[in-house]
């Protein structure tokens, strides 16, 4: 895994307290690595951002240090907890402009063949890289819909990784995972045009998270980017998204 | 009319009748729906979630359990949840008709109820001993986590399986807003939202705080429905701007939509947009400003749904509906068939608007006023004179085409 998808493009960034000012922005996998790092920049750049993770306590740290950030503890490779989860962003957000389908599982750890890997754990990547992201997804699509008739440009974000188009031996569950949401992420783009709804899949490089530290151990953490940086990248990439359909707009937003 | 007991929203036998304007009446398969609009319309739906409103729990004082349902809040602010109106029953289920169910203790102001990790108290009651204001504690975030998390869909005694919170959505569901489903929309899905567009139908949306069905008890079901929130999208009041001038109908899918719609336009004939309190009654007296069609699920007589039909078409023609729901086994409530009808030209005089009373200005039940009268649901079905049932109907050249 190693190279960079997305790239910075400064010259074309807009200001970004315009482009996020008041957009209701939901991350799932919020309180470490890539997420953690979205939802702190998209705070700060006057977004409404809520946040979804399975640890309580992991979330209570980060609202600490961010108030203004809504917390949701919820599992969304758990068919159970999406409902709840939905209701609870609902009830922070009142709708979602931005939906991040970040959290990932990895499979299994250490990363093994596919041969020698339980039916359980491919399970588990399909269930949180795959299923979450869709079931999440069609519960908010109404408020998305919602989103769209009001001139705000909805757009679901699932990240992906190269390993979604590569095929690196070990890297099985993972990849096969992250194949499925990049392709389901691409026949939903076309399914949802007519309704105003973008469904993205990026790739955001090689970052020295809590996931890669598990999945290589001994990587040398100097040439991973940091999360910041990627989470710049990825929302430069959103941002110049958000400009041209804002433009596009006949109605501006209200 | 019998009930529909199994929770499939689009289920593939659904029944259609439709009435126009001219007062005939055709069946149709319900998934033939689309086929009904025309390039120009606009359709209205509600799009509220629907809010696990169903909190079992006990009432500290007498340490009895009970049951209670939200109805209602002030606001559809996401924040605004510190104070609900709930009707509460006693022990028992949803097994259980409601009209059945046991009464819960005495309510009294100040008394404390523990649902879950919920902790409410009894503000005050709304002129009912089993409708109360309630009061709960904690933060916005705190009480809906405590309502995700012990909350259950408010179940029917017809619907034998437990209805989960999917079952309770529509495809379009947004706010939360609705206690009981909205459930006209679950006709939508989005390949019928595609459709509509691509025949160049337009789709708006209103938020509208679907309330509680059924009480339990006839007094309290003559009340029905209580104020309700609403919220108009700035878009949407472009769609029905943009039918008037084009000659479209707005139609809407669902009751709540026409109590919506019907509220927040103006004397003047203009939709405004923004947040406001439906009390109006719609019924046969009401002038419909908005809406031209309603598409809707099928009531029974005497229940607040029926009656605002009658806004719509003639005494007669509703008759001659029952009828025919009856001879071609409709099936009725959430579940159930559906009713499309095109507003008749009748001579409607004015919007009967109802004043909030009770617990200060809060807005929340009103009163008893049902324009004079009080029905009975099992007096008002004797009521209706079978010959007057014996009309002969006939084909509408507009309809017939769309019959496969």
């Amino acid at each position: 895994m190693a190279k960079h998808k997305v790239e910075a493009s400064e010259k074309t960034a807009a200001d970004p307290t315009s482009v996020w000012n008041d957009r209701r922005v939901v991350i799932t996998g919020g309180t470490s690595g890539l997420g953690k790092a979205m939802a702190v920049s998209l705070h700060d750049s006057g977004a409404k951002v809520a946040i979804v993770a399975r640890n309580r306590a992991h979330i209570e740290d980060l609202v600490r240090e961010t108030p203004a950030l809504h917390g949701v503890a919820g599992d969304v490779s758990s068919k159970g907890d999406i409902y709840p989860i939905t209701i609870q962003l609902l009830g922070a957000l009142g709708g979602v402009d931005v939906l991040i389908n970040n959290a990932s599982a990895l499979g299994p750890v250490p990363l093994v063949p596919l041969a020698d890997t339980n039916c359980e754990d491919l399970e588990l990547a399909l269930q949180t890289n795959l299923l979450g992201p869709f079931r999440l997804t069609k519960a908010l699509l109404g408020s998305l819909a919602a989103s769209a008739r009001e001139g705000r440009s909805p757009l679901v974000l699932n990240i992906s990784s190269d390993a979604a188009i590569n095929p690196y031996p070990k890297w099985g569950a993972y990849g096969a995972s992250k194949a499925a949401l990049h392709h389901l992420s691409q026949i939903w783009d076309q399914e949802l045009s007519l309704q105003g709804i973008r469904v993205l899949s990026l790739d955001p490089g090689d970052m020295d998270t809590p996931l890669h530290t598990l999945a290589v151990p001994d990587a040398d953490r100097s040439t991973l980017k940091s999360p910041a940086t990627s989470a710049r990248e990825v929302l430069a990439t959103l941002q110049n998204l958000l400009v041209t359909t804002d433009n596009a707009q006949p109605e501006a937003r209200q | 009319m019998i009930a529909a007991t199994v929770p499939v929203q689009r289920p593939p036998d659904a029944k259609l009748v439709a009435i126009d304007a001219a007062g005939q009446i055709t069946h149709f398969p319900r998934s033939n729906f689309p086929n009904l609009l025309r390039a120009g319309d606009v359709v209205i739906a509600n799009d509220a979630a629907t809010v696990p409103a169903s909190l079992f729990g006990i009432h500290i004082r007498t340490g009895a359990t009970i049951e209670v349902r939200l109805a209602g809040r002030r606001s559809l602010e996401p924040e605004a949840v510190r104070h609900f109106s709930a009707i509460v029953f006693g022990e028992g289920n949803y097994r259980t008709p409601t009209e059945h169910r046991q009464s819960p203790p005495e309510l009294r102001p100040g008394d404390g109820l523990r649902l879950g990790s919920l902790r409410a108290s009894v503000v005050c009651l709304l002129d009912h001993p089993r409708l109360v204001l309630l009061s709960f504690e904690g933060s916005s975030e705190e009480i809906w986590r405590g309502i995700v998390r012990h909350g259950r869909p408010i179940q029917y005694a017809h619907v034998p399986v437990p209805l989960e919170i999917w079952d309770t959505w529509t495809a379009i569901a947004g706010p939360l807003a609705a206690y009981e489903p909205p459930s006209a929309s679950f006709i939508l899905n989005w390949s019928t939202l595609d459709l509509m567009i691509r025949r160049g139908v337009y789709f708006g949306t209103v938020t509208h705080a679907a309330g509680i069905s059924s009480t339990g008890d006839p007094k309290l079901d003559a009340r029905l429905p209580f104020d309700e929130p609403y919220r108009i999208p700035q878009s949407t009041t472009r769609l029905v701007q943009g039918a008037r001038e084009r000659g479209g109908r707005v139609i809407a899918i669902g009751t709540t939509v026409v109590r919506a719609l019907e509220q927040a336009v103006g004397t003047d004939g203009v939709l405004r947009a923004g947040e406001g309190l439906a009390t109006q009654r719609i019924s046969r007296e009401t002038r419909l400003r908005i809406v031209d069609a309603v598409f809707s699920g099928t009531h029974e007589p005497g229940t607040s749904h029926y009656e605002l039909l009658r806004a719509f078409v003639s005494n007669e023609v509703l008759e001659n509906m029952n009828k025919e729901l009856e001879e071609h086994s409709y099936r009725t409530h959430e579940f159930g068939d559906s009713i499309f009808f095109e507003r008749m030209n009748l001579a409607g005089a004015n919007v009967n608007s109802k004043k909030s009373e009770g617990c200060g200005t809060l807005g929340l039940p009103t009163q008893f006023a049902n324009n004079g009268r009080k029905y009975r649901r099992s007096t008002l079905r004797k009521s209706l004179n079978p010959r007057q049932l014996s009309t002969i109907f006939s084909f509408d050249s507009a309809y017939s085409r769309m019959v496969p």
